[in-house]
């Protein structure tokens, strides 16, 4: 598979972005990978950028980035979540590993102790790509006002507190914009087709 | 005294966010692991909003890659093994330290240097995983103690492991989250019946507040 530069613009939908990850895990699937790669690593590297990563730095955690894509890519469930949600927390933890040189605790979602968050249904993975694209166009429906705060926490390395110090907004009002920028997207995730 | 099944005490949903978006420090990103560890609803938060971070992720104009990435990088995967999960081989687990803080505890609750800092109330401060300084300590309150009246000079997070106590704001027990600001102003009181062991993150040293206590601040804040 040639991998142009259009073919790395070009976004493939969630649905396909899945396959390409089970792809990846079940049958160690290079041109899938390729897929991946060309989509995925030019937007890790922007998002590395954009949080304060030097622009060779930024260049050699993306690779890192998509080496841990290939790596994990047999935990990787569709069920669960989408590709993009996946690769998003792989980026994330690479990021706060390397340029803040600090651990991020988190909890094992796949630890037995814990009750499911959500009980699995058999078109689990249909549903999760449905989400992702519903998702997707929420976001761009947003009032300027709350993206701007969304995309200040998610790529700014900025938690609300200081987001409120750096904009001269109220707190109170960076709270309340997150909030109802969540309770947006929230009903995106929950709306029936 | 019964546990309630779930946390009725939460992390508020932007504190929720920044976790997801990667934005807290590591102190405070422990709380929030922990709590959510105890705590279903919030993990569905949490799951959101890491999908919110995956949506964003495709919203971020490309930044082309080196010409030779993707080769370098296949490269890389051919020079390693074809096995690439690898098993991690869990230690032996306290039940009542919820999986995100094992790694923090060393060899248990038990073995960390714990310090006495008024009768009934006992201390120990965790490190960063890197053995960096943490603002962040496990307490333990012998039953029904009160801590001294005290306020902070930023925030203060609480996640209560074990047993419970009171406050103003209400009953805390295994799994709720307390959070004070500056103006909070409180005097917890353990609950009868067993010891109430809490983790604590600390913005600023406390500052106790009651006629006796100022004269106390030296001696807990260390």
């Amino acid at each position: 598979m040639a991998l142009s530069s259009q073919q790395a613009e070009r976004l493939p939908d969630a649905a396909r972005q899945s396959q390409l990850v089970v792809a990846v895990g079940a049958s160690r699937d290079r041109e899938a990978f390729a897929e991946l790669f060309g989509y995925f690593a030019p937007r890790i590297k922007a998002y590395l950028l954009r949080r304060g990563a030097a622009p060779a730095e930024a260049e050699e955690l993306a690779q890192e980035a998509m080496i841990m894509v290939w790596r994990r890519a047999q935990t990787f469930d569709p069920a669960k979540s989408a590709a993009s949600t996946w690769i998003f927390t792989i980026a994330r933890n690479k990021r706060i590993d390397a340029l803040r040189r600090e651990k991020r605790p988190d909890y094992d979602p796949e630890d037995p102790s814990l009750a499911p968050a959500v009980p699995p249904a058999a078109d689990r993975a249909v549903e999760v790509t449905q989400q992702a694209g519903r998702l997707a166009e929420a976001i761009a429906g947003l009032p300027e006002e709350q993206a701007a705060l969304v995309r200040m926490a998610y790529f700014e390395d900025k938690a609300h507190g200081q987001i409120a110090a750096e904009t001269a907004l109220p707190l109170g009002t960076v709270k309340s914009r997150l909030r109802l920028a969540m309770g947006r997207l929230r009903k995106a995730l929950a709306e029936e087709l | 005294m019964t546990d309630h099944p779930v946390p009725l005490h939460h992390f508020p949903e932007e504190l929720l966010l920044d976790h997801a978006a990667g934005s807290l420090p590591e102190g405070l990103a422990l709380l929030v692991a922990t709590h959510a560890a105890l705590c279903p609803a919030c993990r569905r938060t949490l799951v959101e909003a890491e999908a919110l971070g995956g949506a964003l992720l495709a919203t971020l104009e490309p930044v082309a890659m080196a010409p030779d990435a993707l080769d370098r990088v296949l490269a890389e995967i051919d020079a390693e093994n074809g096995s690439d999960v690898t098993e991690v081989s869990r230690p032996e687990r306290d039940p009542q330290v919820p999986p995100p803080l094992q790694d923090y505890v060393g060899r248990g609750i038990e073995a960390l240097a714990w310090q006495r800092l008024l009768p009934g109330v006992a201390a120990a401060r965790l490190r960063a995983a890197s053995g960096g300084e943490m603002p962040v300590r496990l307490l333990r309150l012998a039953p029904g103690t009160a801590v001294p009246r005290h306020s902070h000079g930023g925030l203060e997070a609480t996640v209560v492991l074990a047993g419970g106590y009171d406050d103003a704001g209400g009953h805390y027990e295994r799994g709720d989250v307390q959070l004070g600001d500056a103006g909070l102003d409180h005097r917890p009181v353990a609950a009868a019946g067993a010891p109430c062991l809490c983790l604590i993150y600390e913005e600023a040293p406390l500052r106790l507040t009651g006629p006796i206590g100022r004269w106390f601040n030296s001696l807990i804040s260390s």
